[in-house]
């Protein structure tokens, strides 16, 4: 009896506590991403930093997979209000988005003083038509990975400043038997296969439209699809990179069983920890090569931005979200997986320390970033090249054929 | 007399109402909404919708991703009901058998099956993986195979793969109907063929078959239907590539309705991928009624 009673009087006490925090609070719903970049115990240990700043405010935060992430934003603005208020998106949506009313225009929110602090590249992944809509938070490029002590095997004395470098340097180390398979990728039908092949295309003066119509059959876009297709041919890239995304690359590479990859910043430091790694000591890093007489080097923009959905209810309390996730104290605590989007925080010990080599390579790659397609249409253009580019790479159809298709379904898209 | 029955008739429908309204609500209503939209250009944030006709179902015709997509299905779904199907029956008729350990192994049977099929899914995404599975490493460890290879990354074996892990989650469904109804099959029956003289084979043909047609057809249908709307496992397996190799209908309706936002042609592509089932279900049907009218 006296028991039952002590459970009433709980739960008495928890209701009313519970009525009064939900009277008090607001709370906030935030979209992110499982995959690449700040880890998922990063986010959530920003938010309680968050929180504890602003004991008004709680967030709620989800996690998906970048696959996931599109469809995400997409269907819960169509499911009406009570979907997201702040969702993280990527550097190829802003002009869809944006066109179609998903997010907010936040121009008038961000500091014009903030503008020239921030790099250029990182404002192109929440802007469209002059506007901004979304404040930038990752900002990321694929980097060449090489793995030290192979290469000091091979008598390789610098790692490979252009592709043709890379493929002779990878032969070298194929002959002498070091490993089976020198490089990988993440080419599975998927984005990740997008983003390897425009840093591959951009170092080859590759453009996507010229004269307004798509050229990936022409020039640079092809020869890229040529060198991608040559290098499984030769064997010296692994024939699994086909079906690899960015976590397979990661795993190859830190298992020791790759001298040279091509993936995103997150990698550099899980590769030297010990948990994660057999690799711990030998991981070098520097920007993606370039081409002979075209490019010193070569970057795709995969940064992401946070942004506030056009149906939130909360668009103050979300922005305040927003602020404290992008300002540089936050991101200089959290520089190991992904770095910061401000210029002055690159010359702060807190962000360099144990990581030089990261940032030096990262500076070099910002200032030759270069954008996917942009379009509205991005997802459609994107499948059609996924699909064209796999068929090349399985072997399926020639470069020239494969990409004039993609070419032609392109330009029937409105 | 007649007052009376007017009022049991009245009663009935009163307590019927409730469960009307909710399928109205959630069955009808969603149905016809989606019947409607596909014959409209609706776009999630696009222009107002405007009515297209069948502008929508001729495009879905007409793209070969679709016709495509569907011959991938209907391979998918041919081939895995059938191994489900004779997996499935082969191991119900051995569970079937008394011997040591039978409820423990009745009880493993049910453990594929109770599983979330996105669990399954990235469970032989694990066992086919290249470089670090296991599926690769049994076969070159005992010799089956020289060297490791590449499985779901290959277009040529990638839907085998896929299908590998359907048949291997979904089998044990099959099982267990075929263990019930077994049970259900009068001992004398058999009693009565032996003493006829019919020997194994025949009293599998005879007196087995009849017995666990019906059930097991009730399976197939069931399987069918399941399998012909397949996505969750090639999302997590290879979504939709090597080369859209394992692309099934329903990732192209995905696609279409939230990838690139046309509602109102994802509805259509829908509505056809249902009808086309229907149909599928229709054939079995009439088999069936055939078969039942012939013995």
């Amino acid at each position: 009896m006296q028991q039952r009673r002590a459970i009433l009087v709980a739960a008495l006490v928890a209701g009313s506590l519970l009525s009064a925090a939900a009277h008090a609070e607001k709370t906030l719903s935030a979209l992110f991403m499982a995959q690449a970049a700040y880890s998922e115990d990063d986010v959530r240990a920003m938010t309680s930093d968050f929180e504890k700043a602003n004991p008004g405010v709680k967030v709620k935060l989800e996690f998906v997979p970048y696959d996931a992430l599109h469809d995400k934003i997409v269907a819960a603005h169509g499911a009406g209000s009570g979907g997201y208020d702040v969702v993280l998106f990527d550097v190829v949506w802003p002009a869809e988005f944006a066109s179609k009313g998903f997010l907010q225009d936040v121009t008038k929110r961000i500091a014009v003083g903030d503008i020239p602090k921030v790099f250029p590249g990182a404002w192109t992944t929440v802007s469209y038509k002059d506007k901004f809509y979304g404040m930038p938070w990752i900002l990321d490029t694929k980097f060449l990975f090489y793995n030290t002590e192979m290469l000091k095997k091979a008598g390789i004395s610098a790692p490979p400043k252009t592709w043709g470098e890379l493929e002779k340097q990878a032969k070298i180390i194929k002959d002498k038997g070091i490993v089976k398979y020198p490089v990988v990728w993440s080419w599975a039908q998927k984005e990740a296969m997008i983003c390897d092949y425009t840093t591959l295309s951009v170092s080859y003066g590759g453009k996507f439209f010229t004269d307004g119509k798509p050229s990936f059959h022409l020039g640079g876009s092809l020869e890229a699809v040529q060198y991608m297709k040559a290098s499984i041919d030769a064997g010296l890239s692994n024939p699994n990179s086909r079906e690899y995304e960015e976590e397979d690359v990661r795993k190859v590479f830190s298992n020791g069983d790759a001298a040279f990859a091509l993936n995103w910043g997150y990698m550099y430091n899980m590769a030297k920890d010990p948990k994660e790694s057999k690799v711990v000591g030998k991981v070098g890093i520097v920007s993606a090569p370039g081409v002979d007489g075209k490019t010193v080097a070569s970057a795709v923009n995969g940064s992401m931005g946070l942004g506030i959905t056009a149906k939130s209810a909360n668009p103050e309390e979300a922005w305040k979200f927003i602020a404290h996730m992008s300002a540089p104290a936050t991101q200089e605590k959290y520089a190991k997986l992904s770095l910061p989007i401000w210029k002055a925080s690159f010359s702060k010990p807190a962000v360099k320390q144990g990581q030089e080599d990261y940032v030096n390579a990262a500076a070099k790659s910002l200032e030759v970033m270069a954008a996917r397609p942009e379009t509205p249409v991005y997802q459609e253009l994107s499948s059609i090249l996924q699909k064209n580019l796999h068929s090349v790479l399985l072997g399926k159809a020639k470069p020239d054929a494969a990409m004039k298709l993609a070419s032609d379904a392109a330009a029937k898209l409105k | 007399m007649g007052s009376a029955a007017t009022a049991r008739r009245m009663q009935a429908w009163g307590l019927l109402t409730p469960m009307l309204v909710i399928m109205v609500g959630i069955t009808a209503w969603p149905l016809m909404r989606t019947i409607w939209l596909s014959f409209t250009s609706t776009s999630i944030g696009g222009e107002p919708a405007q009515w297209v006709g069948l502008e929508n179902y001729w495009q879905a015709l007409s793209n070969t991703a679709f016709q495509e997509s569907l011959g991938h299905t209907l391979y998918f779904t041919f081939v895995s009901v059938s191994l489900e199907l004779v997996l499935g029956v082969a191991v119900g008729l051995l569970l079937n058998q008394p011997f040591k350990g039978q409820a423990f192994a009745r009880a493993l049977l049910v453990l594929p099956w109770a599983l979330p099929t996105i669990v399954n899914a990235m469970m032989w995404r694990l066992i086919d993986g290249p470089e670090y599975g296991a599926l690769n490493a049994l076969l070159v460890q005992t010799g089956l195979l020289e060297d490791y290879r590449s499985w779901l990354g290959d277009p040529d074996i990638a839907m085998e793969m896929v299908i590998v892990a359907d048949v291997w989650k979904n089998y044990p469904f099959v099982a267990l109907i075929m263990l019930a109804s077994l049970q259900s099959v009068p001992a004398d029956l058999y009693e009565a063929a032996r003493l006829d003289g019919a020997g194994t084979l025949a009293r599998f043909w005879y007196v087995t078959v009849p017995g666990v047609m019906a059930p097991l057809s009730v399976a197939i249908v069931l399987r069918t239907i399941d399998a012909f709307k397949v996505f969750d496992v090639i999302y997590v397996m290879t979504k939709g590539g090597p080369a859209d190799s394992t692309k099934a209908l329903s990732f192209v309706v995905y696609q279409e309705a939230f990838s690139y936002l046309r509602i109102g042609s994802g509805a259509a592509y829908a509505i056809l991928m249902a009808g086309i089932s229907a149909l599928l279900i229709a054939l079995y049907v009439a088999m069936l009624r055939k078969q039942e009218g012939s013995t």
